[in-house]
């Protein structure tokens, strides 16, 4: 293990209240002190830090890894890889791989190849139902036993709520807690985009608002009545954040997170089918961007996520409705979260806290922050380097961006795991 | 990653799409894919030139010859495609009819590929129908300066040589748009055609615009069209000077949308009884085929204030005219 010191950077450390500028050292792993060198310590390596930001690794809750099933698109070790690139030091992966993480063998394989790949952090959510088909309970007890963070339902609602109901009293049982990204199914109808004015010109199948309000409130009955711990994951409506708000006013313990992208698109910019802008849940109306973004400011939305989805070119050469949906998001995730601050929403300390204290809270890892004794996950980014976002810039597999051609302000330098330096920008 | 890349770059977002694919530099008709988005000069032009080939004493010119025109069609038609080509033929342009049906697409080839062989044959214009809306817009982005894209209907988006010749077909009768109150009555929900007449009669400057349905066959903000929205069909036709009637598909009749076709007959019918609420000039407009006794009564669909025969005739002269007005040359330059 080497003896690292970070020399001279400017320190965010938002679970214990740091900003300032001061040296870091590390040792077996861990932080071992931060500002004055410990007794007789020695570095095998000095990081200089002048003029970057220091900061606990980013901690993304949703990013596809598409291994096991479909390695065309991505695999583990390309995006474990990209993400350690991009300052992500642990990953969270929904269950709906090919085969789904519903059995505690799929768990196994992919810590496997994950220990192979040996960059990011990779953690799993379980299938909350049976190869996700909303019908049978799975095996909650031996997923967390293999190691999954909490259970899951992905992208395929559970239509039957007396199965949900039983899942989450499982669920509880167990001390997991579900993930739920909302949406009614009957409502959403296989659309493709926000149900809205633009939907209407460009003749696409809409999603409305109210299937995800529809979903959050059939799921927050159910939850005040198991008992569940609960987050919901990629809110894209307003009003779901406000519903959520109401329900944390009333006394209900339950967390949010939103994608990134969805604090800076609107449908509009899908304007002449840019299938970039094909996702799921969509981008919906400049007032549902402007309340969510309010919603993070507030508290309400606990964390942002990337909600990466890489896609191999063919998959986003279609006409749009047949394109699949989901963007490329690790290589933007930190300059994107932390051009909230340089559009003063929030202060860096606060943004960067929505990636790194705040999820590790909502999965229960001791991780995201950097006390004394802590596990030595650190990025360092130059705040102010700008690049363009290009195919050649990007170090996911995934070149679906919507957005290609944006300058970013922001790049990770080094990233440190268990206090390794596997990424400097200066040997890339 | 070199720090090399720290210099001024271009401010963003970068616009990498181009502003209107549907225009040559010089502002003439390149690919027809959508009448949102075409000056009113343009679609002027497609009438005035489906009115020269309509008043000729010809039946057949040659200004295609040595052209080819592939019809892609991804959807069952026959009256669409046998118009298509009928225009064709008589452009002189020779023809290629290809049906993909839904399952062989789904083979494996993409439609990329697809194009690309089609281009080996050196098409010189794509007639696309399909089922996804944006089709046409996607195939437009991908073909070469000398290929053209007409879109036959995509999705529910547009289907604009069809509102084009419900355009020439209104002139025919009533050359004075900005004095017309129009009606579109029925499943504007689904239709690709109603979303183009309403930007078509928009752009030509109607003086009023109606639609009228229930709001299960309503578009979410469709008012943000520059429509007016009736649920009642007696207020919303009085007065008119042209209905036009959707055609309501077979699936979407029973409890889907709406609850029964008796009763939507009942509600939205057209009768001569309620036709008469209209200005007694009134003409009545239907894309085809006509469901008889859910859209309209016989008697009005065979009535004298029927143009529905007259609106198949001029579907070949105005389809005449935008295969004329897109042609290209090897160079890409307009070939009209």
């Amino acid at each position: 293990m080497s003896r690292i010191h970070i020399k001279g950077g400017h320190l965010i450390d938002p679970a214990n209240n740091v900003d300032a500028v001061t040296d870091l050292w590390i040792a077996d792993g861990k932080i071992q002190a931060i500002g004055k060198a410990p007794e007789g310590f020695t570095a095998d390596q000095t990081i200089n830090a002048d003029q970057q930001i220091v900061c606990p690794g980013l901690i993304d809750l949703s990013a596809r890894i598409r291994e096991p099933g479909q390695v065309h698109k991505a695999s583990i070790a390309s995006e474990t890889t990209a993400a350690a690139k991009a300052g992500i030091t642990t990953l969270v992966c929904p269950p709906d791989t090919d085969p789904v993480i519903d059995s505690p063998a799929i768990v196994e394989l992919i810590h496997l190849k994950a220990r192979e790949a040996d960059m990011s952090r990779l953690h799993m959510l379980g299938a909350l139902t049976r190869n996700l088909d909303g019908e049978l309970i799975s095996e909650m007890h031996s997923l967390k036993n293999a190691g999954v963070l909490g259970m899951s339902n992905a992208n395929k609602p559970v239509p039957n709520s007396l199965v949900l109901r039983r899942a989450f009293e499982y669920a509880a049982t167990h001390n997991l807690t579900v993930f739920i990204r909302p949406d009614d199914i009957g409502l959403s109808n296989k659309g493709c985009v926000h149900e809205g004015a633009l939907a209407s010109r460009l003749g696409l199948p809409g999603i409305p608002e109210a299937a995800e309000t529809v979903a959050v409130a059939r799921h927050l009955e159910l939850i005040e009545q198991t008992g569940v711990r609960a987050h919901f994951s990629q809110l894209s409506a307003a009003r779901a954040a406000n519903m959520i708000a109401r329900a944390r006013h009333d006394g209900l313990k339950v967390t949010a997170d939103v994608a990134v992208h969805h604090l800076y698109l609107t449908d509009i910019d899908i304007r002449d089918y840019n299938s970039a802008c094909h996702l799921i849940p969509p981008l919906r109306s400049e007032r549902d961007r402007d309340g969510l973004r309010n919603a993070v400011k507030l508290g309400v939305i606990d964390a942002i996520c990337s909600d990466h989805q890489p896609h191999e070119p063919d998959a986003k050469q279609a006409p749009f409705p047949d394109t699949e949906p989901g963007l490329s998001g690790l290589d933007t995730l930190l300059p994107l979260v932390k051009r909230l601050a340089d559009e003063n929403l929030l202060t860096l300390s606060h943004a960067i806290d929505c990636v790194t204290r705040l999820p590790a809270n909502i999965l229960g890892l001791d991780l995201g922050h950097l006390s004394v004794g802590a596990v030595a996950d650190v990025c360092l980014f130059d705040p102010n380097m700008s690049w363009l976002v290009s195919s050649g810039n990007l170090h996911s597999a995934g070149h679906n961006t919507p957005f290609m051609g944006w300058e970013m302000h922001g790049r990770a330098s080094s990233t440190l795991i268990n206090g390794q330096l596997i990424f400097s920008s200066d040997n890339d | 990653m070199s720090k090399v890349e720290t210099q001024a770059q271009p401010s963003q977002p970068v616009k990498l799409r181009p502003g209107n694919i549907q225009l040559d530099p010089q502002g003439k008709l390149r690919h027809f894919l959508a009448i949102e988005g075409l000056p009113k000069t343009v679609l002027t032009q497609i009438l005035d030139t489906a009115e020269i080939f309509t008043a000729s004493e010809e039946k057949k010119f040659e200004l295609l010859k040595g052209h080819t025109i592939a019809n892609l069609f991804f959807e069952p038609s026959t009256r669409t495609r046998t118009t298509f080509e009928l225009a064709a033929k008589r452009l002189s342009a020779d023809v290629l009819n290809i049906n993909i049906s839904a399952s062989s697409s789904s083979k494996g080839e993409t439609l990329l590929d697809m194009l690309r062989n089609l281009e080996a044959m050196h098409v010189d214009m794509f007639v696309v129908r399909h089922g996804s809306s944006g089709a046409a817009h996607f195939i437009a982005n991908h073909v070469p300066p000398h290929v053209s894209v007409l879109n036959a209907g995509d999705g529910s988006h547009e289907h604009p040589t069809q509102a084009m010749l419900d355009m020439f077909t209104i002139r025919q009768h009533k050359p004075d748009f900005p004095s017309l109150r129009v009606a579109i009555v029925g499943d504007l929900m689904h239709s690709r055609v109603a979303r183009s007449q309403i930007h078509a009669l928009n752009t030509l400057g109607v003086g009023e615009l109606r639609v009228i349905a229930p709001k299960t066959l309503l578009p979410a903000g469709i008012e943000k069209m520059g429509v007016q929205v009736y649920q009642d069909i007696d207020a919303g036709i009085k007065d008119v000077d042209v209905i036009i009637m959707l055609r309501l598909q077979r699936e979407r009749m029973h409890g889907a949308f709406i609850p029964s076709e008796q009763e939507y007959f009942k509600l939205y019918g057209m009768t001569e009884t309620r036709l008469a609420l209209a200005k007694p000039d009134v003409i009545i407009m239907h894309p085809g085929p006509i469901n008889r006794g859910v859209e309209m009564d016989s008697a009005v669909a065979d009535g004298n204030h029927s143009v529905i025969l007259q609106q198949v005739s001029n579907g070949i002269t105005v389809r005449m005219a935008a295969m004329a007005m897109a042609m290209r040359n090897p160079d890409g330059s307009s070939a009209s």
